[in-house]
């Protein structure tokens, strides 16, 4: 469905994303890797809000490159930002509206929104401004991925902002999703309940593509290596906690 | 009431949204004349003698009514000073909506001042309205400068609408407001200017009494070249809270001048001014065109959300 030849992505005069080839086809991958890998600019060389500097990317067979990020989102691609967007003045109805292109009832809002949680008759007339919390914001902006229902869903990092209890609704919106959604999700994430729910796992690291395979394939690969700490000081620092630790 | 052709007919629904007569109170002003008028039991209106203008007189405690008084012009060149006083008695709850729609397809500069006085009795609650609206190709000007004034009693409660959406080429709103103990004053105001057209925007409260309360919140669209200036001020007389806010996004060459000012004069009143300038955000833009619209359409929203 979607296929990435060869995407190379510089800004800056740095290497973001190096010479990544991959066809995604499963209903639900996840990406995953360190912070500053390039999982993001991966997201967005996908949704169009960043150009790759060489390669080529296909949708469907269609070579979607050059269009822009309203032309992909008509092809059928949707995005949920980490850092969901406030808007002075426009509701959470209009913004469903938008990405459902049709007036939604209460009913229809209530479908949508009550998959990530929350009540159509509270929310429906709400600003989306700065009253909304981090999270209720981000229930909203999978929301609007959800109303639009299109062929591949991107979200990056779901979780990342949403607390603790917050976090716990937030797996269950996925793993409905995962049984629902008529089309592929792709999903940044470092949540390992996530990874597990994975039909694959892309794993990027210093803007390669260091793995992609099948779940049960790699997962067990990244919890290993998470024990082989990246530096020194980090690695005397945890080994003191745990001499720390008094013996229960 | 004279029979009104089709321009006349969309300004009204433009500024007053009336498609008939209105129930209740009215007074229609059309072309410098009135073309028709209704009171009511509890509200009446009667037309000045040494001036333009009619005085609105609304006996305590009438709840639940209201009175329309929208003015329109058609003919191209017309100038005109209108004086309409709103002497409003104790413990009414009322909703007043006034409106000026200019039609100028001539040459000459049409122009509607209007200078509004309110006398608000004590404990009583006013919603006041107020729509301005300009179209016609002429080259001839539409202008507009409506003053307000407010005098609030005690306990008395007032929110003011005020919107200019398109149309008017040159405006200089003034509004006043003097506040006795307890009363309180909220004032939502709303432009958009485009072409080279000119908006001045003058707010000066007084917060006399011990208790009292205001919140002047702005927020407008400079499009294109035109120029927007917006000047608040806030006086703190006594143990009172204040509140104003300038909310600007500014468009090509457009450009707004916001100065909202403050002054205590006693140590209990706690006043606050805001003020942010800048054009839409670009990832608002990104937002909705990951939405499927594309970036004008996305503009389109985000201007007409925050002008809502």
């Amino acid at each position: 469905m979607l296929e990435l030849q060869n995407v190379c992505f510089e800004a800056e005069g740095k290497q973001i994303l190096r010479d990544i080839s991959l066809t995604l086809e499963d209903r639900f991958v996840a990406v995953t890797g360190p912070n500053g890998g390039g999982k993001s600019t991966l997201a967005k060389i996908i949704m169009g809000i960043d150009r790759p500097t060489s390669g080529r990317i296909l949708f469907d067979g269609t070579d979607i490159t050059d269009l822009s990020i309203s032309e992909r989102a008509n092809l059928g691609i949707s995005y949920a930002f980490q850092q969901p967007v406030r808007f002075k003045g426009l509701r959470v109805q209009d913004l469903l509206k938008l990405a459902s292109k049709k007036d939604n009832t209460v009913t229809d809002a209530c479908s949508v929104l009550s998959e990530v949680g929350l009540c159509a008759r509270d929310y429906m007339n709400r600003e989306l401004n700065s009253t909304l919390s981090g999270g209720e914001l981000k229930r909203i902006e999978i929301a609007m991925v959800l109303a639009r229902g299109t062929k591949l869903s991107i979200f990056d990092e779901p979780e990342a902002g949403i607390d603790l209890w917050s976090f716990q609704n937030l797996i269950h919106v996925f793993e409905n999703m995962y049984e629902r959604i008529r089309g592929s999700i792709l999903i940044i994430s470092h949540q390992e309940r996530i990874l597990n729910m994975a039909d694959k796992i892309l794993y990027i690291k210093d803007g390669a593509l260091a793995a992609y395979g099948a779940k049960d394939q790699i997962l067990p690969q990244l919890l290993q290596n998470q024990e082989n700490s990246p530096c020194k000081v980090l690695t005397d620092k945890l080994a003191d906690g745990k001499k720390e630790v008094p013996a229960v | 009431m004279k029979e009104m052709n089709a321009y006349e007919k969309a300004l009204l629904h433009e500024v007053a949204e009336l498609d008939a007569l209105p129930v209740g109170a009215y007074n229609i002003r059309a072309n410098g004349a009135s073309a028709a008028r209704n009171t009511t039991a509890h509200i009446d209106i009667v037309t000045k003698t040494d001036k333009p203008g009619i005085d609105i007189l609304i006996k305590p405690g009438t709840v639940n009514e209201s009175v329309h008084i929208p003015v329109i012009i058609s003919e191209s060149g017309l100038k005109e000073n209108v004086y309409n006083d709103f002497y409003i008695g104790e413990n009414c709850d009322v909703t007043i909506i006034a409106g000026c729609g200019i039609h100028n397809c001539g040459s000459g500069d049409s122009q509607h001042d209007g200078i509004h006085s309110f006398y608000v009795g004590e404990n009583s609650k006013v919603r006041y309205v107020e729509k301005h609206y300009g179209e016609g190709e002429g080259r001839g000007k539409r202008l507009m400068n409506p003053t307000t004034v407010v005098h609030l009693g005690k306990n008395a409660h007032m929110e003011m609408e005020t919107t200019q959406i398109a149309g008017i080429d040159d405006t200089l709103r003034k509004t006043t407001a003097d506040l006795a103990e307890g009363s309180s004053l909220v004032v939502h105001d709303k432009i958009m200017t485009t072409g080279d057209q000119h908006a001045v925007a003058e707010f000066n409260a007084d917060l006399n009494g011990e208790g009292s309360s205001c919140n002047i919140i702005s927020r407008s669209v400079a499009k294109e070249s035109s120029k927007q200036e917006y000047i608040s001020r806030i006086n703190g007389n006594a143990p009172c809270s204040g509140h104003t806010e300038c909310d600007a996004i500014i468009m090509d060459q457009g450009c707004v001048l916001a100065s909202p000012q403050l002054t205590a004069n006693h140590v209990d009143a706690s006043l606050i001014h805001e003020a942010a300038i800048g054009k839409i955000a670009g990832e608002q833009l990104m937002k909705l065109m990951t939405l499927g619209l594309n970036e004008k359409e996305a503009e389109e929203q985000i201007i007409n959300g925050f002008l809502k």
